[in-house]
């Protein structure tokens, strides 16, 4: 590995690299993170094995990448530079994709992304690509994340090494605070105020520390970024690292995500040794190192507080703030926590100036945001646009509108700090004051969409669930509240709330919120508090009715074949488990409430939609008397 | 603390127990003092490392490790088994050989994820936390995976698989066998 000792260095390995990089030769990026759930790792090296058997290793290169994004058709491969996308590959589509590469035939059909039974080859034509704008992502999917020469041939360290040619930490803060960029692990505090708080507190020791703790269920933004293109979360822990005043640095990320800890430990070990990383960094007298730290599955760690306690070797529980970590932070040392998507914005923000960054988006949120967009949509996968896009575009346009044939009914933004915003709120625009007012949050970019199979009940009762196991149990508020929440919610679930109920549990929601001493506690009641908002409706029907319109809370509801939809096609009775569905050919299929064991199979294979939750018929005659 | 039991592998509560015969003990004293010795004594900021060291050589914490790591660490032994206790990632009780993690994440439970508990729980006869009589398979499910986009998901060891219905669930475990 070079030494690069200078910012004269640098410069000289970029042109090397620049030079010998050939931009005609074919490149098939194959996704090597994300996509090994789905055999990316049986067709990667089905490409390896094809190009060296027909001898093509001088023509094609085979580039293993981090996420490209569109999820959805895993595994998926790039071609450059044609320009053409495929997915859901097997290894057997391989030789041929070869071929096709080979004698520039037209791309092969059938593993093209296709939208309303258009199908379009083309990276640059593709719907889902189109609104988006790649900064956070920019190296995502396009180099490979253990070679640091892809990352310095695209500008990486160029940020840093423009900082030291001759930059104050304050001329460093101000362009930061120009940008207008906020927290993006879901608080939205101006990052540039905080770095100008850790600057403020003089102290020889200082830390900087990455916040990889990803744990909201449904949100992957940040394990995407420290799998595919853990550099750029170098980069950036560099500059704030300069810009306060800190001497050491952590990255923590969680033991639940192995390729990222693999791949930022390399990332780490590659840095230190060209010299990026450790003493007299660029020839100058900034010095700064950072130690990998693996989180141990529990979520309050995602807590600044709790975090900190975590590194120092302690129990993951937070303590009230002030003094806020900036002051006193790690071991009482002024300390910065910032988010991965955070950090691998500022290269960007400082090459390109923080005028340039603020040009996107709103006028409270600036710049881009990257959502994990998951759920009944169809296009799964992640995502990066500008502020400002509203989320009828991101679940529409970007993501190819509700799968399956069914209705929008909510999307849930920040997990579960978050809230579910029905459809009257589809054109806010993605802000964290709009969003805000709405009645969720921006969180850290989980964007999960539901349809009408979704009980918003249900959900509720998730969320409560999860924090209630992540609880951390120091304070009362939500170490009880969180429990008496979710066993009021799930009473509503069996069927066993009663009159008052609803107003019980919002009450105990607003003071949970009001009382609690760390943001788990105090948006843990978030899901509550937004699904009662919105979808009142549904917790009435489940304690008067007691009965669940979604058919998601199995006690709640039986399924019936509606004739008028049924077409006595016959699919729904050869795939029940156990034998509840009778019927005669093209005529309306019958399901036995007594054998039902309501799996719900049959609503997924029926293509008529033919099937539907309904009341319970004893509860039905108990009303009708 | 509660002492371990001696029990024979499928024992009714479902856990695994290691054997506790004098020879045992010796091992896992020799195999914990060596990886102790890879970190800097006296550190208390080592102890979730090292307990992450620890589980990595045997898939556990033996609760015979406890007090070679308090005195490594000179961290006290209570402490360092009410840190073992908060973290989710860590137990004492032995695993079996593979560690299936379903996904319980909110993408995953929006689309079946809690169909994929049962179809492994009707598989191989366990529950959540629980572990097969031949130590084979202990079933973990995990908060969330980060894998969103292939929902429902479930980790196996370090592989992870996507997009799974009852036929995907058996043709993985299948696999494994």
């Amino acid at each position: 590995m070079p030494k690069i000792q200078t910012a004269k260095d640098l410069i000289s390995l970029r042109q090397e690299l620049l030079s010998k990089y050939d931009t005609a030769k074919t490149r098939i990026r194959v996704c090597n993170t994300g996509c090994r759930a789905r055999r990316a790792v049986s067709v990667r090296d089905a490409f390896h094995k094809e190009i060296k058997s027909q001898n093509l290793s001088s023509k094609i290169e085979v580039v293993e990448t981090g996420c490209q994004g569109l999820c959805a058709y895993a595994p998926v491969v790039s071609i450059d530079p044609v320009g053409i996308f495929y997915g859901k590959l097997t290894e057997a589509d391989v030789p041929e994709i070869v071929a096709k590469v080979i004698s520039k035939e037209n791309a092969l059909g059938r593993l093209c992304y296709s939208e309303n039974q258009q199908s379009y080859p083309y990276l640059n034509e593709i719907p889902f690509f189109k609104s988006q704008k790649k900064i956070v992502l920019r190296n995502c999917g396009y180099i490979n994340p253990t070679s640091v020469d892809d990352f310095i041939r695209r500008d990486g360290y160029a940020a840093i090494s423009k900082i030291l040619s001759g930059k104050k930490p304050e001329d460093v803060i101000e362009e930061v605070t120009k940008s207008g960029i906020r927290g993006r692990g879901g608080a939205g505090f101006p990052t540039g105020l905080k770095w100008k708080f850790a600057r403020g507190y003089k102290n020889d020791t200082k830390y900087f520390i990455c916040n990889g703790d990803e744990g909201d269920p449904g949100a992957f933004m940040d394990r995407a970024v420290l799998e595919g293109d853990p550099h750029s979360v170098i980069e950036g822990m560099l500059i704030g690292a300069y810009a306060i005043g800190a001497t050491h640095g952590y990255i923590y990320v969680r033991a639940e995500y192995p390729i990222a800890v693999e791949y930022s430990t390399l990332a780490v070990q590659q840095a230190r040794e060209m010299g990026l990383l450790g003493n007299n960094i660029l020839g100058t007298d900034f010095s700064f190192d950072i130690t990998i730290k693996q989180g141990a599955g529990a979520f309050v760690c995602g807590e600044e507080t709790a975090l900190i306690a975590s590194i120092e070797g302690k129990r993951g529980m937070p303590r009230p703030r002030p003094p806020f970590p900036a002051e006193s932070g790690l071991w009482g040392k002024p300390t910065v926590i910032n988010n991965v998507e955070t950090l691998a914005n500022l290269p960007y923000i400082i090459l390109n100036g923080g005028e340039s960054y603020a040009q996107m988006g709103t006028k409270g949120s600036k710049g881009t945001k990257v959502f994990a967009l998951a759920g009944r949509v169809k296009n799964t996968g992640l995502v990066e646009v500008p502020m400002g896009i509203t989320l009828r575009q991101i679940i529409f346009d970007v993501g190819g509108g509700i799968e399956r044939k069914k209705e929008f009914k909510a999307v849930q933004m920040g997990g579960p700090s978050g809230g579910c915003l029905p459809s009257q709120h589809l054109d806010t625009p993605i802000d964290y004051e709009s969003i805000k007012e709405a009645g969720a949050i921006m969180g850290s970019g989980g964007m999960i969409v539901m349809d009408n199979t979704t009980c918003m009940v249900d959900i509720a009762r998730y969320f409560l669930d999860f924090c209630q196991k992540e609880s951390c149990g120091k304070c009362v508020p939500c170490r009880l509240g969180t429990k008496r929440m979710l066993e009021m919610v799930t009473r509503f679930t069996k069927g066993k709330a009663q009159e008052g109920d609803i107003e019980k549990l919002y009450n105990l929601a607003v003071s949970v919120r009001d009382t609690a001493l760390c943001g788990l506690g105090q948006t843990a009641p978030n899901p509550v508090l937004s699904t009662i908002q919105y979808f009142r409706h549904e917790y009435e029907s489940h304690c008067k009715d007691k009965f669940c319109p979604a058919g998601a809370c199995r006690d709640l509801f039986r399924y019936e074949i509606e004739a008028e939809k049924c077409t006595g096609c016959g699919i729904c009775l050869k795939n029940c488990p156990v034998e509840a569905i009778s019927g005669e050919k093209k005529k309306t299929h019958l399901i036995d409430d007594a054998k039902c064991e309501v799996c719900g199979i049959c609503v997924e294979k029926c293509r008529f939609n033919a099937i539907v939750p309904k009341p319970k018929k004893i509860v039905a005659e108990k009303n009708g008397n | 603390m509660k002492k371990q039991e001696q029990s024979n592998p499928g024992q009714s509560d479902g856990k695994t127990y290691p054997c506790l015969c004098d020879e045992t003990k010796k091992i896992i004293r020799t195999r914990v003092k060596e990886i102790l010795n890879k970190f800097e004594p006296g550190s208390r900021s080592l102890v979730i490392p090292i307990l992450q060291a620890v589980q990595g050589g045997f898939g556990y914490v033996p609760p015979d490790a406890l007090d070679l790591i308090a005195r490594h660490t000179g961290v006290g032994r209570n402490k360092i088994y009410g840190i073992l206790t908060f973290y989710a990632q860590f137990t004492t009780t032995a695993r079996g050989k593979y560690v299936l993690r379903p996904c319980q994440g909110t993408a995953c439970h929006v689309k079946g994820a809690k169909n994929v508990i049962n179809y492994i729980k009707k598989k191989l006869g366990v529950n959540e936390g629980e572990t097969t009589p031949d130590a084979k398979f202990t079933v973990e499910p995990v908060a969330c995976l980060g894998t969103c986009f292939l929902a429902p998901a479930m980790m196996v060891n370090h592989d992870y698989y996507g997009n799974l219905d009852e036929k995907k669930v058996e043709e993985v475990l299948e696999s494994y066998k």
